[in-house]
C-alpha cells in the first residue's frame, strides 16, 4: 500500500516537474539583494512593469538579511548558485567582486550614458575605465527643519553660514525648541550628518575629494579643517547631554517636535513623513558667503550588476538596461522617497520633501562622501577615524586642527597616492 | 607465582566510552578552533592566498603604532574594567552573601532571586536597558537624581570619555554581582554550625566572627570568584558592543580587548576584516588569560589553606 502511494507520489511529482519545465521556457532571472524592506515594491511595482514590456523574462527578487548579505553572496558566488543579478554595495566590496571575476564588465551597456561620472564612480575600477554596476540610487545630505517652528519664531530658511547661526541663536534664545537634534554617542552622526554634510562646500565637492585621493590636498589643509571648525561651533546648539544622545534619540527628538533643525540624510524622509505631526522643509548645507557655488553630498548607495556566471546574460542585460532607464527611476524614486535615482533625466516625484532635496541637484554640484573611495582601504581606517574625530571635535575633546592632523597622519601611514 | 594467580586486569573500556562524548564535543568546538586561531595568527593573506609569516603579525601588533596604540589602550581599559569588578563586584557580592546568610533576615529567598536575576538576562537587554536608564533625554536617572536634589550631579556618563568605561563597568557589576553572591553564600552555608558555636563559646561574635572565622573559611571561594572574574572580564565584549557599538566610543575610551578583536577580525563599516590580525589579538588574549590562570593555580591556590570538616 505504502509503496503504491509512494510510487504514485513520485510519479506525480515527476509529471508535475516536467510540466513545470515545459511551462518554464520563460527565462527566470534572480536578483540578489540586501534590501528586504523593498520586497513589496519589487514584487508589486518594479517587476510587473518590466515583465509587461519584456514577455518571456520572469524576474524573482530574492533578498537576504543586510548583515548576512555580503557573506551569503560570497558563498553563493563561490558555489555557483548566486542569482543572475547582483545588488551592489558601493566601492570596495563590489570592486573586490569585480576583481575576482564575479561581476561582468558593463562599461558598454547602452544605458550607462544615463549616469554622470560621479554616479558611476562608486562602481568603477580605480582608473575609471570599467564600470561593473548600474547605479540605482543615492542619498542626499542636508538639513530638515520643522516648518511650524520656523513659522512660529518668524525664521527664514538660512542660505549662508551667517544666517544659519543667526537662526540657531534665535531658536536657542526662544528656548521652546532644541536648536539642532544631533548626538555624538553613535559617532557616525557627527561624521555623516555633520562633517560629510557641510564639508563639500569647503573642499569644493569633487575637486577636493579627487585632489585628496591624488595626494594634492591634505586633510590638514584649510579646506578640510574648516568644516571641523564649524562643527566645533555646533556644540552649544545641541540638546542637553548630546554626548550620550543616540541616533534614534535624535530622530525622536525631531519627530516629536522638540528640536527645530535636524542634520539629515534623505533616507529619513520616509520615516519622518509617517512620524512627524508637523510640516517639514529642507535646506542644503549653507554656503560661506551669499553667491558661492553650493556643493551637496549626493552619495551613491546602491547599484546592480550582472553575475559573470549567469546562464542568461542577454536577458539580464536587458533587465539592467531597463534599470538604467528613466522608467525604472520614476517608479523606484517614488516608491522609496529619499532614495534618489541617479539617472540624468530628472524624475518626477510626488513627495514634497524629496522634491526639495532633489532640486538641489539643479543648483548645486554633487559629490560623494570623501572617505569612501580608495581612502578607507587601510589601517587605520579613515572612515572609522573620521567618525571618532568628528565626535571628538563636537564634544570639544579635540581641536579641529588636532583632529585633522590625526586623520592625515593615519592616512599617511598607509596611503601613498600615485604620483 | 603471584603473576600467574592474579587475573589479568581487564581493559576498562567503559571509562573511554563514558568520556568520549564530552571529549569529542569539547575537542571539536573548543580545542580545534583554539589551535586554528593560533595557526591563523601565523599567516597573512597576500594576494588572495594564505602565506606563513611567522610572528610578523605580532610584530605589527606591538611594533606598528597604528595597532599598538589601540592595543595598549584596549588592554589598559580592560585592566581598569577588571579592577572595578574586583573592587566593587566581589566585595558587594561577599557583603550580600553575608547578609543573606544571616538567620534573622526575612525574605532572604526573594532577595537572593532578585539579585541573581540580572545575571541570566541577555547582554543585549542589559545594554539597552541601561542605555535608556542613563539617557539624558528619556532616562529615569536624571529624574531620580532630581528627586533627591542631585540633578547637578548628572552628566551623560556614557558619552563622556572620562566616565564611560567606569559607568559600563558598574553596569556589568550590577549584572554579575549575583555570581559571587551565590558562590560565597553557598560557602557560608557549608560552614558547620559546630565551628560557629565553638567560636561563640570563645566569645567571638558579630563582626569579629565574620573576619576571624568565616572569611578564612570562604577564601578558596573568593579565589575561584577572582579567577572567574578575571577570565570573564578579559573575554568581555557583549556589553560594550551593545551599549557603545563596535567603535567603543567616545574616542575609544571604552575599547576593550574584545571589541578591538571584533573590529580587527570582522571589520567594521568600511574597514575590511583582517582575520589574521584578529587571530593574533585573540592569541594575545588567550595568553593573557592563560597567564592569569597560571598565576592563580600555581601561586595562589597552592597557598590557600583548606579545611576539612
Amino acid at each position: 500500500m505504502t509503496t503504491k502511494l509512494l510510487t504514485a507520489l513520485l510519479l506525480g511529482t515527476s509529471i508535475l516537474g516536467t510540466t513545470g519545465m515545459a511551462l518554464a521556457e520563460d527565462v527566470t532571472l534572480n536578483i540578489e539583494s540586501w534590501r528586504g524592506d523593498d520586497l513589496t515594491i519589487w514584487k508589486d511595482k518594479l517587476i510587473p512593469a518590466f515583465e509587461a514590456k519584456n514577455p518571456g523574462i520572469k524576474v524573482v527578487f530574492a533578498p537576504s538579511a543586510p548583515t548576512e548579505y555580503d557573506a551569503a553572496l560570497g558563498a553563493k558566488l563561490t558555489a555557483g548558485s548566486a542569482g543572475d543579478l547582483i545588488t551592489c554595495r558601493p566601492f570596495d566590496k563590489s570592486l573586490e567582486l569585480f576583481k575576482k571575476g564575479n561581476l561582468t564588465d558593463l562599461t558598454s551597456l547602452p544605458g550607462m550614458d544615463n549616469f554622470s561620472p560621479v554616479a558611476r564612480a562608486a562602481w568603477q575600477t580605480d582608473d575609471g575605465k570599467s564600470s561593473f554596476c548600474v547605479p540605482m540610487a543615492s542619498v542626499i545630505h542636508g538639513f530638515i527643519y520643522n516648518k511650524d517652528a520656523f513659522d512660529k519664531l518668524g525664521l527664514k530658511v538660512p542660505t549662508t553660514n551667517e544666517e544659519f547661526y543667526a537662526v540657531l541663536d534665535k531658536i536657542k534664545a526662544d528656548g521652546t525648541y532644541i536648536p539642532m537634534a544631533m548626538g555624538t554617542k553613535d559617532l557616525w552622526e557627527a561624521a555623516t550628518m555633520g562633517y560629510q554634510n557641510i564639508g563639500p562646500n569647503y573642499w569644493k565637492g569633487e575637486d577636493g575629494r579627487l585632489a585628496l585621493i591624488k595626494g594634492e590636498q591634505k586633510l590638514t589643509d584649510a579646506d578640510w579643517v574648516e568644516p571641523y571648525k564649524e562643527l566645533a561651533k555646533w556644540k552649544p546648539y545641541l540638546g542637553d547631554g548630546f554626548e550620550a544622545q543616540t541616533y534614534p534619540d535624535s530622530q525622536n527628538l525631531f519627530t516629536l517636535g522638540r528640536a527645530a533643525i535636524y542634520p539629515a540624510g534623505s533616507w529619513e524622509i520616509g520615516l519622518f513623513n509617517t512620524q512627524a505631526q508637523f510640516k517639514m522643509g529642507a535646506f542644503p548645507p549653507p554656503v560661506q558667503k551669499a553667491g558661492d557655488t553650493c556643493y551637496i553630498s549626493d552619495h551613491t548607495d546602491i547599484g546592480m550588476g550582472l553575475n559573470a556566471a549567469s546562464k542568461h546574460p542577454e536577458e539580464a542585460k536587458k533587465f539592467l538596461e531597463w534599470v538604467a532607464s528613466a522608467d525604472f527611476a520614476t517608479i523606484y524614486a517614488n516608491a522609496l522617497p529619499g532614495f534618489f535615482s541617479l539617472n540624468k533625466t530628472p524624475v518626477k516625484m510626488e513627495d514634497p520633501l524629496a522634491q526639495e532635496f532633489v532640486s538641489w541637484r539643479g543648483k548645486c554640484k554633487s559629490t560623494i562622501r570623501s572617505t569612501y573611495q580608495i581612502l578607507s582601504r587601510g589601517t587605520p581606517n579613515l572612515e572609522n577615524e573620521t567618525w571618532v574625530e568628528s565626535a571628538n571635535v563636537i564634544n570639544g575633546t579635540d581641536t579641529p586642527e588636532a583632529a585633522a592632523k590625526k586623520l592625515q597622519d593615519g592616512l599617511d601611514s598607509w596611503y601613498k597616492p600615485a604620483k | 607465582m603471584a603473576a600467574q594467580t592474579r587475573p589479568k586486569k581487564p581493559i576498562r573500556w567503559h571509562i573511554g566510552v563514558f568520556l568520549a562524548p564530552a571529549v569529542l564535543v569539547y575537542t571539536a568546538i573548543m580545542i580545534l578552533p583554539l589551535f586554528g586561531t593560533l595557526q591563523l595568527s601565523l599567516f597573512r593573506n597576500i594576494e588572495q592566498s594564505q602565506v606563513f609569516v611567522g610572528f610578523s603579525n605580532f610584530r605589527t601588533l606591538f611594533g606598528d603604532p597604528n595597532w599598538s596604540v589601540n592595543f595598549w589602550n584596549a588592554l589598559r581599559n580592560n585592566v581598569w574594567f577588571f579592577i572595578i569588578h574586583m573592587l566593587v563586584q566581589n566585595p558587594i557580592g561577599i557583603l550580600l552573601a553575608a547578609l543573606l546568610s544571616s538567620p534573622r533576615l526575612r525574605f532572604a529567598a526573594f532577595y537572593r532571586t532578585a539579585i541573581f536575576v540580572p545575571t541570566i538576562l541577555s547582554f543585549v537587554i542589559v545594554g539597552f536597558a541601561w542605555k535608556l536608564i542613563l539617557s539624558p533625554i528619556w532616562g529615569v536617572a536624571p529624574h531620580l537624581l532630581d528627586f533627591v536634589g542631585l540633578k547637578s550631579f548628572f552628566t551623560p556618563w556614557l558619552g563622556k570619555e572620562q566616565y564611560a568605561l567606569t559607568a559600563l563597568s558598574l553596569v556589568s557589576v550590577w549584572q554579575f554581582v549575583g555570581i559571587p553572591m551565590m558562590l560565597i553564600y553557598a560557602a557560608l552555608l557549608s560552614i558547620p554550625d559546630e565551628v560557629i558555636e565553638a567560636a561563640e563559646c570563645d566569645g567571638v561574635t558579630g563582626m569579629a566572627q565574620f573576619w576571624k572565622i568565616k572569611l578564612p573559611l570562604i577564601l578558596p571561594s573568593i579565589g575561584i570568584i577572582s579567577i572567574l572574574t578575571f577570565v570573564g572580564n578579559f573575554n568581555a565584549f557583549d556589553l560594550i558592543y551593545t551599549a557603545q557599538g563596535a567603535l567603543a566610543g567616545p574616542n575609544y575610551s571604552t575599547d576593550i580587548l574584545g571589541t578591538f578583536l571584533y573590529r580587527a577580525f570582522f571589520g567594521f563599516q568600511l574597514q575590511v576584516g583582517d582575520p589574521n590580525m584578529g587571530a593574533a589579538i585573540a592569541t594575545i588574549m588567550f595568553l593573557i588569560i592563560l597567564a592569569g590562570v597560571c598565576v592563580y593555580l600555581f601561586l595562589v591556590q597552592t597557598r590557600l589553606r583548606r579545611y576539612q570538616f
